[in-house]
């Protein structure tokens, strides 16, 4: 495991805020233990910039364990760092080697823009949830939880597209900008349940239409998101989604319109 | 004063549907006449914004993140219970209540237990509609694990992210409700003040993270949904911006605080690796249906396995100790919490914990790879496993995890009555940030179920009630106490920015979650909080002077938005070691030294304690005055605990 502290150089994008641009700064980061965080890493070298009386590196973090989504950090050309399957707040130092130098960018995308440093505004994710990613029941009088039946197979599927976290990697990774795969992964996975059919063709089309709304790139099946996403989320929801957007477009385009012009 | 929980008459089981019939109503017409304020969305948040949108309310939500996904609810592992007893092994309401009421030792109010275990079995209906994926059998209907304190298998899961699925499908209720433009979401901002007038909660002030700019908002009513306090001790479960801010504040505006000292220690965390750690992460309970908790049997082996003399695969079975097994034949690794933490403390005081610091002990899976195979196991903990191997570099198929308890959960909270208003008209607090359910000890995959029985099913009754008694005059938003507190917040704004010494906040942090988990952690004395007391007040005093905050408020500015936070827990500490020091006896999460059975377990001092502490803020740095709601029990009979 450890063998000792390693030093290393961190080229890191400092930006004011959205209106200013931005440009790499190097740092020194000294005494890194190998049993650190990537974001641990982070927290060691802003102490030592506050106390110089530096203003500190923005990044967002909360929960460092890889499930709130909302760390990111584009590093060495990969978002969410080298390793496959995790998130930055799960990538320890024991992946870097003494004197090597770190590249820290934040996603970049125009949907996503910067906020501060290597913080981006996400918010374009929560707009195209809103538009539709949802099953339209109130709360109370739903049927017993075992009432239908739903094959574990569907169940284990819908969940793969489910652990979605939001984090925009997949956009981050993507050529194109496109947000296919995680649009993609709330379409099938609603799609795939019982209790999204009613609204499963609305759905589709509610949500891609936000998504290119807030200008998102085209899919082009390059399969960069598939091979960044911490979760694993596959491209064939992205499959499902177009399946479903056509047969939308083609036999059911009446109930969005009927949507849009009714209540 | 006489704090009124307004606990409704009658049989236990007939409270809350006779409470539903009393409570008032407003007619639909006139919803829309109402504006409630929601901070944070979490479990408790989001569910209530999106329920009470869907009643036709004008719900205004706020969040510090990025996004109302991003809330902590979302890292919540194992499960949620409900008592749907669709195992037909013997469960009901009375059995969840029960055993609730027991794990918490005797230390919650009967008909809060009782209601929250009635609606538990709603929540898995409401999940399993908005299309939650929880796990499954082969005949499509619902799987069902156990958990800690209970000897059913009522617990609801989806791998091991329940929390996730579960906030992300009260997030799609709150997003329908966003779109329906019943719902306005605030994300990036802090609430930093409640606004009080004529006694009652009318609004909030809050700061937008990005651009610093001060506002106040009105409602009738506000909710506090805000989450709990564990990261006083700097280092918890909790997520990074977890903080205690927005309860602290409506408590300095006069809302009681109930039972601070109860804090939840889990027994299954990834120890501590050095001083850069920044944050403990959680094994979930579950993994206690098939690991097994062990240390080795001599003080000696475990110091041979410390230096790397013996490797932990190669130490014979008659050389480990399953103390848990040995100690509760019954619940065996299946105890309680703060059982099971407490016993793992005692193996590493005894000097015989593991690793290279020694504060550890074992949860092996060897039997359970054997039993069921490698496959069966990953597919129930694949992602847990993996977690584990991320942060330790130690593949645990291949050998036993290490875990050492770690703060988790907070039971204490704002007080509030039955209806989860606090003392102050109109300032409600669910979930997590109120004190309510859970007693001195809250039992695995419950916390999930309150959040969510607060948010979906109580406070959309209650709060009715409430508004349909005041009327839907607007809120005068030009009444002076809007203006006031917004410059009070803006005061200690500056305050904080003046503040150009020579220690960063995190190191002040890092100091009083040292003080906190020393002096009122898993063991408490007498001796040790009286000395906390005055380290905690050296060191508010201290941050006061020397504390470094830089850059300016009009910008996303991280010092000072942790500074405001860690201000409060400085505050917050020393009034939970006020509690701890009151509190002469021990039950459940709080465990005092000097009050424990031959066996060394928790004891409770009913005839003095059996009531809830309601601290009364008293102005800065004034001790706060002691309210007690005395508990009374008049289903269950208060027994000392026993899993054995």
């Amino acid at each position: 495991m450890s063998n000792g502290n390693m030093n290393l150089t961190l080229k890191v994008w400092r930006q004011k805020n959205a209106q200013t641009a931005g440009k790499f700064v190097t740092y020194k980061a000294e005494g890194i233990s190998p049993d650190m965080s990537f974001l641990e890493m982070l927290d060691v070298v802003n102490e030592s910039l506050v106390h110089k009386g530096e203003d500190p590196i923005y990044f967002d973090h909360d929960c460092r364990e890889g499930i709130c989504g909302m760390c990111s950090l584009y590093i060495n050309g990969h978002p969410h760092g080298p390793k496959r399957a995790i998130t930055t707040c799960q990538l320890h130092m024991r992946s870097f080697h003494d004197g090597q130098t770190i590249t820290i960018e934040p996603w970049r995308a125009a949907p996503f823009p910067v906020i501060k440093d290597l913080a981006v505004d996400r918010s374009a994710f929560d707009r195209i949830q809103q538009a539709g990613g949802y099953v339209s029941v109130n709360t109370g009088g739903v049927p017993d939880a075992n009432e239908i039946a739903i094959p574990k197979v569907i169940a284990d599927e819908a969940f793969n597209s489910a652990t979605c976290i939001g984090c925009g990697a997949c956009v981050a990774a993507c050529k194109n900008a496109s947000a296919m795969l995680f649009v993609s992964a709330k379409v099938s996975q609603l799609g795939m349940l019982p209790q999204g059919q009613p609204e499963r063709y609305r759905r589709v089309q509610s949500m891609v239409a936000q998504m290119d709304e807030e200008g998102f790139g085209s899919c082009t099946n390059t399969g960069a998101c598939e091979a960044e996403c911490p979760k694993e989320i596959k491209l064939t929801n992205i499959s499902r989604m177009n399946n479903d957007y056509f047969s939308a477009k083609l036999f059911r385009q009446e109930e969005l319109h009927e949507q849009s012009h009714g209540e | 004063m006489v704090l009124d929980a307004k606990i409704p008459a009658g049989p236990l089981a007939e409270k809350w549907s006779t409470h539903k019939f009393n409570l008032k109503l407003v007619n639909p017409a006139n919803k829309r006449k109402y504006d409630i304020i929601v901070v944070g969305t979490g479990l408790a948040g989001g569910a209530a914004a999106a329920s009470l949108a869907e009643l036709g309310y004008n719900v205004k939500a706020f969040c510090f993140q990025d996004s109302p996904r991003r809330a902590h609810s979302i890292a919540a592992q194992g499960g949620i219970n409900a008592a749907k007893n669709y195992r037909n092994d013997g469960d009901s309401v009375y059995r969840l209540f029960y055993d609730t009421i027991k794990g918490g030792d005797y230390r919650a109010r009967e008909g809060n237990v009782y209601r929250l275990a009635e609606v538990s079995v709603n929540i898995i209906d409401q999940c399993v509609a908005q299309g939650v994926p929880f796990a499954r059998e082969y005949g499509g209907l619902l799987d069902n694990r156990s958990f800690g304190g209970a000897q059913v298998s009522r617990t609801f899961y989806a791998r091991g992210q329940t929390g996730q699925q579960l906030l992300l499908g009260a997030y799609s209720a709150l997003n329908r409700q966003i779109n329906a433009g019943k719902v306005k979401m605030f994300t990036r901002t802090e609430m930093l003040d409640v606004v009080i007038v004529d006694g009652k909660a009318q609004g909030i002030v809050t700061r937008n993270l990005e651009t610093g700019k001060i506002e106040t908002h009105s409602g009738h009513a506000v909710l506090l949904c805000t989450g709990g306090y564990g990261n006083v001790f700097y280092l918890s479960t909790n997520a990074m911006g977890c903080n205690v801010t927005a309860a602290w504040r409506a408590h300095k505006r006069g809302a009681f605080f109930g039972n601070p000292c109860y804090t939840q220690i889990h027994p299954t965390c990834i120890p501590v690796t050095g001083d850069h750690q920044s944050k403990l992460t959680l094994m979930s309970e579950s993994l206690r249906n098939d690991g097994r908790v062990w240390a080795p049997k001599t003080v000696e082996l475990a110091q041979k396995l410390r230096k790397g003399e013996l490797k932990v695969t190669d130490l014979k079975e008659e050389d480990r100790d399953y103390f848990l097994e040995r100690k509760y034949p019954s619940f065996g690794n299946l105890v309680p919490r703060d059982v099971a933490s407490r016993n793992g403390k005692e193996m590493v005081d005894e000097g015989r914990g593991v690793g290279s610091t020694g504060v550890a002990v074992f949860l092996d899976f060897a039997d359970a790879i054997k039993r069921l195979g490698e496959d069966a196991v990953r597919a129930k903990y694949g992602n847990l496993f993996d977690m584990y191997y991320q942060i330790t570099n130690e593949d645990p198929y291949k050998q036993p995890m290490r875990i050492y308890p770690a703060v988790h959960y907070t039971m204490g909270g704002l007080w509030v009555d039955y209806n989860l208003m606090t003392n102050v008209d109109g300032l409600y607090a669910l979930g997590e940030a109120n004190f309510s359910d859970h007693g001195a000890n809250r039992l695995g995959a419950s916390a999930l179920m309150q959040g969510l029985a607060d948010g979906y099913f109580v406070i959309p009754y209650t709060v009715g009630d409430y508004l349909a008694k005041i009327g839907p005059k607007p809120v005068d938003t030009k009444h002076p106490a809007f203006e006031q507190t917004k410059k009070e917040v803006e005061e200690r704004i500056k305050k904080l920015l003046a503040l150009r010494g020579s220690k960063t906040v995190d190191e002040y942090h890092r100091e009083l979650g040292h003080i906190m988990w020393e002096y009122c952690g898993m063991a408490r004395n007498e001796e040790g909080l009286k000395k906390a007391k005055g380290l905690i007040q050296n060191l508010r005093a201290d941050f006061w002077k020397n504390a470094i905050v830089l850059g300016e408020n009009e910008e996303l500015n991280q010092s000072l938005e942790k500074a405001g936070r860690v201000a409060d827990f400085l505050e917050l500490g020393e009034l939970m070691v006020d509690d701890a020091l009151m509190r002469k006896e021990s039950c459940g999460g709080h465990f005092r030294i000097e009050s424990q059975t031959p066996e060394g377990e928790a004891l409770r001092d009913d005839e003095h304690f059996a009531f809830v502490s309601a601290w009364e803020y008293k102005g800065d740095n004034q001790p706060e005055e002691l309210h007690k709601e005395e508990l009374v029990f008049e289903n269950v009979h208060l027994t000392q605990r026993s899993y054995k």
